[in-house]
């Protein structure tokens, strides 16, 4: 099988990615489908904008705001932000650690296609008697009565996409412990794929207690039961638990590889190494492990008691300090360094101070006798967009410029790029900054309106205007993709001209099976090691031989889709219609049907030979 | 092809399940999958903890459950995980015949227990213990029904193993799944050495 | 890849007596694991001890056998698993602080 691209029909293509389990093909379908449900997300967030523009609007009705806040939250966390840091870091970690794939390919298909099910299943409750409306947080007390069936829609899309996720998880997981290449030690990988590293231990411990809660919340509203329901000895706090036990990692699991992104543009475009890698690495673990000790932070007002609630605060607090290693250690990164400042690095110094935002006004409301008064304020929608948007978004905006040339083979626009900078940087402080005084005035979150002569008309309004702000800023940027599609030139493997890390030392886009031959590590940053010796490329760890690929496999979109049909048969189950057991069945014969044909056919892959590798050499100018 | 070469007892490895790459990438990832189960039914029994005081108006859990039913019961999986055992030592031995065998057994005992569970959970039901009469039953079924649940998937694998495998006999890429198995196996019996204590008979003691 | 050394038949026989001599340390795991729960049932069955001296009584038998099941059982004795014994660690130090939540702070 040649390795030279061939012309393929549209046909052909569909097909390809359908069935791809390359990492690098399910990183694209992760962002792609990461990107759409942004926008999503985003108009979500422009309507919820406009009602809340002017006092006592009824641009939409306060059900239909309920409903749009709830998905809002739902889609940028679940559906856009982890699927767009997956992909990336499906996109990049591989390569980063010298390997070929991942080390279960058709599990990594199958984890994207049960998102893209679940995501789907979601959002069709638009369209199928309305979206949940109890919150990205969906509490049990309210959930519980919520009428209609937006709710099991969240239940069961969540399931569905969790399971993705965690099958995710593992998988990077196991990808760094056994197939890193020769020389590679831990405390040789890069950041980011050390903030993956923790971030798949996060997912892999955190979404288990998620996947009970959606489970109990399932059976307490589709079969009947009394988990929650204090009629019948039930409690609903324990919901609040297991969300938030989940929950507070999830927000980890956000942040991390985003510092990780970070920590790869600093140190290449100050030309210098990071800072204390070894203390980034422990600030990274340390983050990790705190982050499942301080759930209860999001539960304050509850009546946890004062011993809880202290214990709790103390340990919110002292996250703060892994947190603030790691500032210190970007900044001491480009003391000395020789910067320059292409649109990722713009991203990196303007999450600086917007993090440290974000981060300081999350100390304020992890002191519980202050949280009474912030609780369910404007003053928390404004701390946890700061970091949110501040930290993960910024981020991935800047690794969207900076991985496109290695994933596409072509540099997005820069000045564009510095365009929508600016603009989403204006229209992001606009939006959220004031929301800190609109709350410290009062104002409650997730209320569809507010009455006129409290003094809040000013700050709603300048708020909504930031949220047009970033609108244009973000179709400023879909235009930079097209034309750069479009139009763009061909680059080489280190377009930036100074890559440190395995990434760069592969062509833009690389060979199907990323190294011709493994590479051999010799120190930190393993690339930037051979360069400052005048090496062009990587030394070989093995001879050149046959190389080992995957089949590929329409299973896993299958799998996912037999999951999908089932989901409606629980759905529509407590309506008593005649074919909701039917329907379970059918979803489950089609899923566990496939899972046994994965699991009885053999698989053995195929192989590249030797012969075609070395064709390769005389026809591509950069060597893999 | 290097994974289905046939082997004899000297040539087969050590360590079967680890000869190969894809062998190493099952063993830590089925381990790693075990860590997030660990955290799953732990959520489930502190669910229970949480409830198991709360039978509103049915049968309390001393009332409920009995000792010989569930030390039957416990007896049949911990035999269960040590024919298990054995079946992986004949496969350590290259002896495909006696690790079917004792997979065989395996899955025998591990369908009383089901048979016996199903038939407890039934009792129950009878004297007004149901999934949807009390929070206490809700809890208790989801746990124990969860586990249930697994023993039942364990089962429809280990009957596809030896089936699948009839004709094949044993080889580098079927080692690491049928180890992948046991370990399975024996998570489940772990769960169920918590869920005899911490349901039966700390719900006996009161 | 494999131990194999020229003389197949010696490394043969030096694996058969370590297979069996671990097999010989399961079968006495698993007699410790039967003695383990039989004391656990009678602590519970016979007799009117208090239940704040039966319950962690059973609580520390039931961590002892599952001991013996991760560490004999399922190999985590043999080397190449520090990292399945750093996952399954962490899971259980958080599924222990879940259970000390659900415990302590629902209903108080």
């Amino acid at each position: 099988m040649s390795t030279v691209a061939q012309k393929k029909g549209f046909g052909a293509v569909l097909w390809d990615y359908l069935t791809t389990v390359d990492h690098k093909k399910i990183a694209k379908l992760y962002i792609m489908a990461g990107g759409f449900f942004f926008l999503l997300g985003g108009i979500e967030a422009l309507l919820i904008r406009i009602q809340l523009a002017v006092p006592d609007s009824n641009f939409v009705s306060a059900g239909f705001f309920n409903e749009l806040l709830t998905m809002h939250g739902t889609t940028m966390i679940f559906l856009a932000a982890m699927p767009l840091l997956l992909g990336f870091m499906n996109a990049v970690m591989p390569i980063q650690i010298g390997a070929r794939d991942v080390a279960f390919p058709f599990l990594n298909a199958l984890g994207f296609w049960l998102f893209f099910f679940g995501g789907l299943f979601l959002n069709l409750s638009w369209f199928l008697g309305g979206a949940p409306d109890a919150g990205w947080t969906s509490y049990a007390s309210l959930s519980l009565h919520s009428e209609g069936h937006g709710i099991d829609f969240y239940v069961l899309g969540l399931q569905i996409a969790g399971l993705g996720t965690l099958i995710g998880g593992i998988n990077f997981l196991a990808t760094i412990i056994t197939m890193r290449a020769p020389g590679m030690t831990y405390m040789r990988m890069p950041l980011f794929t050390w903030t993956t590293f923790v971030a798949s231990a996060l997912i892999l411990f955190a979404f288990p207690p998620l996947t009970v809660g959606l489970l109990l919340l399932m059976f307490d509203r589709i079969f009947g039961t009394a988990i929650f329901d204090p009629a019948l000895g039930g409690n609903t706090i324990i919901w609040e638990h297991f969300f938030w036990i989940f929950g507070h990692p999830e927000v980890y699991i956000l942040i991390l590889p985003a510092f990780g992104i970070f920590s790869e543009i600093f140190s290449t475009f100050s030309r210098k190494r990071l800072f204390g890698y070894s203390s980034m690495v422990f600030a990274t673990v340390l983050i990790g492990f705190l982050g499942f000790m301080v759930w209860a932070h999001h539960m304050f007002t509850t009546g946890l008691g004062p011993i809880a609630n202290s214990i709790f605060a103390v340990a919110t607090m002292a996250i703060a300090v892994p947190t603030g290693i790691k500032i210190f250690n970007w900044l001491f990164t480009m003391w000395g360094g020789s910067l320059t400042f292409p649109t990722p690095m713009m991203y990196a110094v303007a999450f600086i101070p917007s993090f440290i935002m974000g981060g300081v006004t999350g100390v304020m409301l992890g002191s519980a006798p202050q949280d009474y008064q912030y609780h369910d304020t404007y003053f928390v929608v404004a701390h946890f967009h700061y970091v949110i948007v501040g930290g993960v978004v910024f981020a991935v905006l800047a690794g969207t410029h900076y991985w496109w040339p290695k994933m596409f083979g072509k540099m997005l626009n820069d000045t564009l790029g510095k365009v929508t900078f600016w603009l989403f940087l204006i229209g992001f402080h606009l939006t959220f900054f004031i929301q800190h005084f609109l709350g410290l005035m009062g104002m409650p979150r997730r209320v569809f309106t507010f009455l006129p002569n409290h003094g809040w008309e000013l700050g709603n309004m300048i708020s909504s205007i930031g949220a047009a702000f970033m609108a244009v800023a973000v179709l400023i940027m879909l235009y930079n993709i097209v034309v750069t599609s479009v139009k763009g030139e061909y680059v080489s493997a280190d377009p930036w001209g100074d890559g440190r890390t395995l990434e760069w030392a592969v062509a833009s886009p690389p060979a199907e099976y990323n190294f011709k031959q493994l590479p051999l590590v010799r120190g930190l940053d393993a690339l930037w090691v051979e360069k400052m010796q005048g090496k062009k490329e990587m030394t070989p760890a093995e001879p050149l031989g046959d190389i080992h690929m995957p089949n590929s496999s329409i299973l896993p979109l299958i799998i996912s889709f037999g999951l999908f049909v089932a989901a409606f048969g629980f759905l529509y189950h407590p309506d008593g219609v005649s074919w909701s057991v039917p329907v379970m069945i059918i979803g489950g014969i089609i899923t566990f049907g496939s899972m046994t044909l994965r699991s009885i056919i053999d698989d053995h892959g195929y192989h590249i030979h030797k012969e075609d590798l070395m064709d390769d050499d005389d026809k591509k100018g950069v060597e893999a | 092809m290097h994974v289905e070469e046939k082997l004899t007892a000297e040539t087969f490895p050590a360590e079967p399940e680890k000869a190969t790459l894809e062998g190493k990438n099952k063993f830590i990832g089925f381990w790693l999958f075990l860590g997030g189960e660990t955290v799953l039914f732990a959520s489930l029994f502190a669910t229970y903890l949480a409830l198991n005081k709360s039978h509103a108006s049915g049968p309390s859990s001393q009332e409920l459950f009995e000792l010989p039913l569930a030390f039957i019961m416990t007896m049949i999986l911990l035999a269960s995980s040590l024919t298990s055992v054995y079946s992986m030592y004949h496969m350590k031995n290259f002896n495909f015949k006696k690790m079917q065998l004792w997979i065989g057994l395996t899955v025998l005992l591990g369908a009383s227990f089901l048979a016996l569970e199903i038939y407890e959970f039934n009792h129950y039901v009878h004297l007004g213990h149901t999934i949807t009469g009390s929070a206490f039953g809700s809890a208790f079924y989801l746990l124990v029904g969860t586990h249930g649940a697994h023993v039942l998937f364990g089962l429809c694998w280990a009957i596809a193993l030896m089936v699948r495998n009839s004709k094949r006999g044993l080889d580098l890429y079927n080692a690491p799944k049928y180890y992948v198995f046991s370990l399975y196996w024996h998570f489940i019996d772990v769960v169920w050495v918590f869920i005899f204590t911490v349901v039966y008979l700390m719900g006996m003691v009161g | 890849m494999t131990n194999n050394t020229n003389h197949s038949n010696v490394d043969l026989a030096y694996r058969r007596r370590k297979s069996a001599e671990e097999m010989k340390h399961h079968v006495i795991s698993f007699a410790l694991m039967i003695f383990l729960t039989i004391i656990a049932f009678i602590a519970v069955g016979y007799g009117d001890f208090s239940p704040y001296l039966v319950v962690p009584f059973i609580l520390l038998l039931a961590v002892v056998q599952v001991i013996l099941q991760l560490y004999y059982f399922m190999h985590m004795n043999q080397k190449g698993h520090e990292a399945p014994k750093l996952f399954l660690f962490t899971g259980v130090l958080i599924a222990a602080v879940t259970v000390l939540c659900y415990s302590t702070i629902i209903w108080w």
